[in-house]
């Protein structure tokens, strides 16, 4: 079976004014197999949006190949095979919760009470069965990401991506998204791109872990988390000591520790300190040469 | 709650009794100095004049008021369609700029004997084209304003949908606009009754608002020409009341 994603030497330049240019993403090689969970973290300007971007064909890369389930980007996109969310909820402000989850549904020709079965279905799945028939300004800004996630998953994609869904919430509505995330993935059994600034949160909800740096946007590292699978994932692994090994890797990955020696410890399973609510910050530091980025 | 009420009871309560005081002065003024009619009839001179002529007041505000509707539904249908296809089409929006530019200086009433030339001032065409060019500016602006602010974020959501450009303009673009367009309809809406009534002061056999002003000024009656003053006024505020509430309406679920 073929990868739900392949990126084969992709880069991407945008073109500024006076003839600059940005080097969002530079010689990026990564694959994701039919339900892994892939989350991509690194600092602010990285490229992890662009990167994500490309896949879902918002945007076409300078250079390389992007796949998706063996096609192009492109014939993914127009076949519907992803499910996307980003930063913003984007709910349409005119119609209800329950329209707005209809709407990939509607534009995609599928009748009325089909419609509403799978709306009231996802809307359970949420939590959100009450709201149906608010109006997105009646809701908190969680219940709107909800809405927004609820959307994403309304025709059944193989393939979720997902930019920084949970950057806008506060700590406890956001661990309990991550817990409900778990839930759904395992449920569906979709591949999931992740991107993310929370090292724990990458590490509780990843397979793989893709650590990127930035100017220009590159992969420093691909830290395997294998904690086990999603349906076995809780609060309690918050506090296993596996968690807290995966989340020092990450750490040490970011900034720039050799990847040699991030392994070892990884592999040898020594617990860090506590992580707390670690949020990683824009690092300036110069991204160490020649690691291996597969 | 309590709070709320008491605040709407006095926000429609304080300009009421400002009416009543400015009214009653007025009277006063007017007996008090014995101003002359020509100068300014007394409130009650008017009222008098409003309820007796109140069946010509009644015709002329229909006529007035009709060649109004007329003008503000073409405009409207007018400027929105220029809208969407400027939105659509680049060249289109380069070539209608200037146009629009200089309708928008132009006092569009100041055609009225051009079109009256054009079309017979007894026929009511050209009173309400005028209106109707008078509306088709701030519809066409501020809808063709709405067109262009659609989020960066819905547009990737219908990108990622793969729907074709008219499903996408169906979806977001318009629905997104829509605030904008009532907005400009609630201006237009002003501008309809006020051209309308304008345009007829260029003559013409008209059995309008404005005509009826003009003669009855003629006249040397000037209580009747306040009533029928009194008249536009009640109109220009039916039509402005409505389109607010439209647009009340239309940006209910808009975010702040
Ligand atoms: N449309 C664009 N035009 C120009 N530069 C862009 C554009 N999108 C992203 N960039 C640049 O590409 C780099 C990566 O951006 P982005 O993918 O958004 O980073 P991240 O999501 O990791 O914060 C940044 O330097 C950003 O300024
Ligand atoms: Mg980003």
């Amino acid at each position: 079976m073929s990868n739900a994603v392949t990126v084969s030497a992709a880069s991407k330049i945008f073109p500024l004014a006076r003839g600059k240019r940005v080097v969002a993403l530079e010689a990026i090689d990564l694959t994701v197999a039919p339900g892994e969970f892939v989350s991509l973290i690194g600092p602010s300007g990285c490229g992890k949006s662009t990167l994500l971007r490309l896949i879902a064909d918002l945007d076409q890369p300078t250079a390389g190949r992007i796949e998706v389930f063996g096609k192009s980007a492109k014939q993914a996109r127009i076949d519907q095979d992803y499910g996307i969310a980003f930063q913003q909820a984007g709910l349409l402000p005119w119609r209800t919760v329950t329209g707005n989850i209809e709407l990939p549904l509607e534009l995609h020709g599928i009748g009325k009470r089909a419609r509403r079965a799978r709306a009231a279905e996802l809307l359970a799945l949420v939590g959100l069965s009450d709201f149906a028939d608010r109006y997105p300004d009646q809701l908190s800004g969680g219940m709107q990401q909800r809405v927004a996630i609820a959307r994403s998953l309304a025709e059944s994609p193989e393939l979720l991506l997902m930019d920084e869904p949970f950057g806008a919430l506060d700590e406890m509505t956001r661990e309990r998204m991550q817990n409900e995330l778990v839930r759904l993935c395992a449920e569906t059994g979709a591949a999931v791109v992740f991107v993310t600034h929370s090292i724990p949160e990458a590490v509780f909800l990843s397979d793989r872990v893709v650590v990127m740096s930035p100017r220009p946007g590159r992969i420093l590292e691909i830290v395997p988390v294998g904690l086990g699978s999603a349906g076995n994932r809780d609060d309690g692994l918050r506090e296993a000591s596996g968690f807290f090994a995966a989340v020092k890797a990450v750490r040490e990955a970011l900034h720039g520790v050799p990847a040699e020696e991030v392994r070892a410890d990884s592999a040898a399973g020594v617990p860090s300190g506590a992580p707390g609510a670690e949020v990683l910050y824009a690092s300036e530091a110069p991204a160490p040469r020649g690691l291996e980025t597969r | 709650m309590r709070a709320a009420g008491a605040g709407r009871v006095r926000m429609i309560l304080a300009p009421v009794i400002l009416g009543v005081v400015v009214l009653v002065l007025w009277q006063l003024a007017v007996v008090g100095f014995a101003i002359k009619p020509y100068v300014l009839p007394s409130p009650t001179a008017i009222g008098d004049q409003f309820t007796r002529a109140f069946g010509s007041i009644w015709s002329g505000t229909r006529v007035t008021g009709f060649n109004a509707l007329i003008g503000l539904l073409l405009g409207a249908v007018f400027g929105i369609l220029f809208a969407i296809v400027s939105a659509l089409v680049r060249v289109f929006d380069e070539a209608t700029l200037p146009v629009v530019t200089a309708l928008a200086v132009v006092p569009i009433v100041a055609l009225a004997p051009v079109l009256y030339t054009m079309f017979g001032a007894g026929a009511e065409t050209g009173r309400q084209l005028i209106a109707a060019l008078a509306v088709f500016i701030p519809v066409y602006v501020n809808t063709l304003r709405g067109l262009r602010q659609v989020r960066p974020v819905h547009r990737d959501l219908m990108r990622a949908y793969a729907v074709s450009s008219w499903q996408a303009t169906r979806t977001v673009t318009l629905p997104g606009a829509l605030p904008f367009l009532f907005t400009g309809l609630r201006i237009a809406s002003s501008l309809a009754v006020i051209s309308a009534l304008i345009a007829e002061y260029f003559g013409g056999p008209v059995a309008g608002l404005g005509k009826s002003i003009t003669s009855a000024a003629a006249y040397s009656n000037y209580a009747l020409a306040y009533a029928f003053v009194l008249g536009s006024i009640v109109l220009g505020l039916v039509f402005y009341l409505l389109t607010l509430a439209l647009e009340k309406i239309a940006t209910r679920h808009s975010p702040a």
